[in-house]
């Protein structure tokens, strides 16, 4: 679409009060309590002052929002399966700029593509790459709750290394999961992606903010929503903020932004907190704060802090470590 | 059927192209989820909307919805799960969880 277009137009968000305040979600979906994805997605919606298309693949936010015979979508929404997402954004994306060259286009909306961390890193990621490499106009958006959480909390490639799921157990042989995690931003950097960008539910300003200038690009844009599951990682529904606050506190989900190859942290964390913070909270890390594991955690604390001066050495702006 | 949660047996009409209807989950209430419900004091509230951006429903109900300024807030307790993170994330402290069982009067707002 054309640079003049209303959407190119990017306003930062500067006070919780000037967030779109009408619902796009309607209550009565069947999230758990405390559902991270959920809050995500609310966040994403009211970031925005232009109703969006949201097209979902498979997954918790897409099985529990529309739930026979009800939805609890107030946008235009489409569920497809688990791997298509981008590619039927893509054509939802193309149909609109077919119409607006007719000049048969009413209203421009932002396309969003909804997928969950199985249906990015795993299960969508040719459609993810096509897309991506076609250069739609959409964003992407990968609500990261590290398993497949709907059908029983199963590994994935997102989730951790040295976390509990039902197919990575904890015993004598296997202390959770034994690979790392999928660099899912490195991927879509690769692509020469005009705008990707990580974000936490606990910093929703930092999250909306990134939402408006992914949707301001002219040109596929990627954002990877960390969004914790009280259900899968094992905590009370009440701490699902601070679990995910803690993440960025303790480096473990580093916040950043990629904008042209140029790297940005945007929530820098100077002093971090010590990781065992983040891991007391969760069930799933339970076992790696045991003495007999103090090797599995030292490997953890490795990969964290690698990850953090990989990051940072590539940001323009270097943070004081 | 004065239960909600309990749906008439289908089929149920679909449209051509097989839509649901936007936002029809909000007849489905979700209270019997909840062992505890949030209780706004809004002597306290400032009226910061953290509790509504944070809320996974929304089952935070915005008392000025068209306005661009801080407003106060009262749950809407046919959908609220109890899951407390609006507890956890309220500034001044307003809100409390109590048991499911107290009654509340003036729908919350103590």
């Amino acid at each position: 679409m054309e640079e003049n277009s209303k959407l190119s137009q990017f306003q930062p968000v500067k006070s919780i009060f000037e967030i779109n305040r009408e619902e796009r979600m309607a209550p009565g979906h069947r999230a758990c309590a405390g559902c991270g994805p959920m809050i995500a997605v609310r966040q994403i919606l009211q970031s925005l002052d232009v109703k969006p298309v949201v097209i979902s693949a498979t997954g918790c936010v897409e099985v529990t929002t529309s739930t026979y015979p009800d939805s609890a979508w107030l946008v235009p929404w489409a569920h497809v399966a688990f791997e298509n997402s981008a590619a039927v954004a893509s054509g939802v994306e193309a149909a609109m700029h077919a119409l607006k060259v007719r000049g048969e286009l009413k209203e421009e909306r932002p396309v969003i593509a909804l997928a969950g961390d199985g249906g990015t890193f795993d299960i969508g990621l040719q459609a993810l790459s096509g897309a991506l490499e076609r250069g739609h106009r959409m964003l992407y958006v990968c609500y990261d709750n590290e398993a497949y959480m709907n059908t029983g909390i199963q590994r994935s490639s997102a989730t951790p290394f040295g976390a509990w799921t039902t197919t990575s157990p904890v015993g004598k042989e296997w202390p959770g999961k034994a690979e790392i995690k999928k660099d899912i931003m490195g991927i879509v950097v690769a692509h020469g992606t005009p705008y990707a960008a990580t974000a936490s539910i606990s910093h929703w300003k930092d999250l909306m903010t990134k939402v408006r200038k992914a949707v301001s690009q002219n040109g596929p844009t990627f954002l990877h929503v960390y969004a914790p599951c009280n259900r899968g990682w094992r905590f009370e529904p009440k701490d699902t903020v601070e679990v995910a606050k803690r993440a960025v506190e303790t480096r473990f989900f580093p916040l950043y932004e990629v904008e042209n190859g140029r790297y940005r942290i945007t929530v820098p964390v100077a002093k971090p907190r010590p990781l065992e913070d983040f891991l007391s909270l969760q069930g799933r890390f339970s076992h790696l704060l045991k003495p007999e594991n103090l090797e599995v955690l030292k490997e953890l604390k490795s990969i964290v802090e690698e990850r953090w001066s990989k990051i940072n050495a590539a940001a323009s702006v270097q943070v004081q470590t | 059927m004065s239960d909600p949660r309990v749906r008439p047996v289908g089929p149920y009409p679909i449209s051509q192209g097989g839509w649901h209807e936007g936002g029809s989950s909000k007849a489905y209430v979700t209270n019997d989820w909840r062992l505890e419900k949030p209780v706004v004091d809004l002597e306290k509230c400032v009226g910061c909307l953290y509790c509504w951006v944070y809320c996974p429903e929304p089952a935070i109900d915005l008392l000025d919805r068209a306005g661009k300024g801080p407003s106060k807030v009262r749950i809407d307790y046919d959908h609220c799960k109890g899951c407390g993170i609006c507890q956890q994330v309220c500034p001044p402290k307003a809100i409390k969880m109590v048991p499911e069982e107290e009654e509340i009067a003036n729908n919350g707002s103590i």
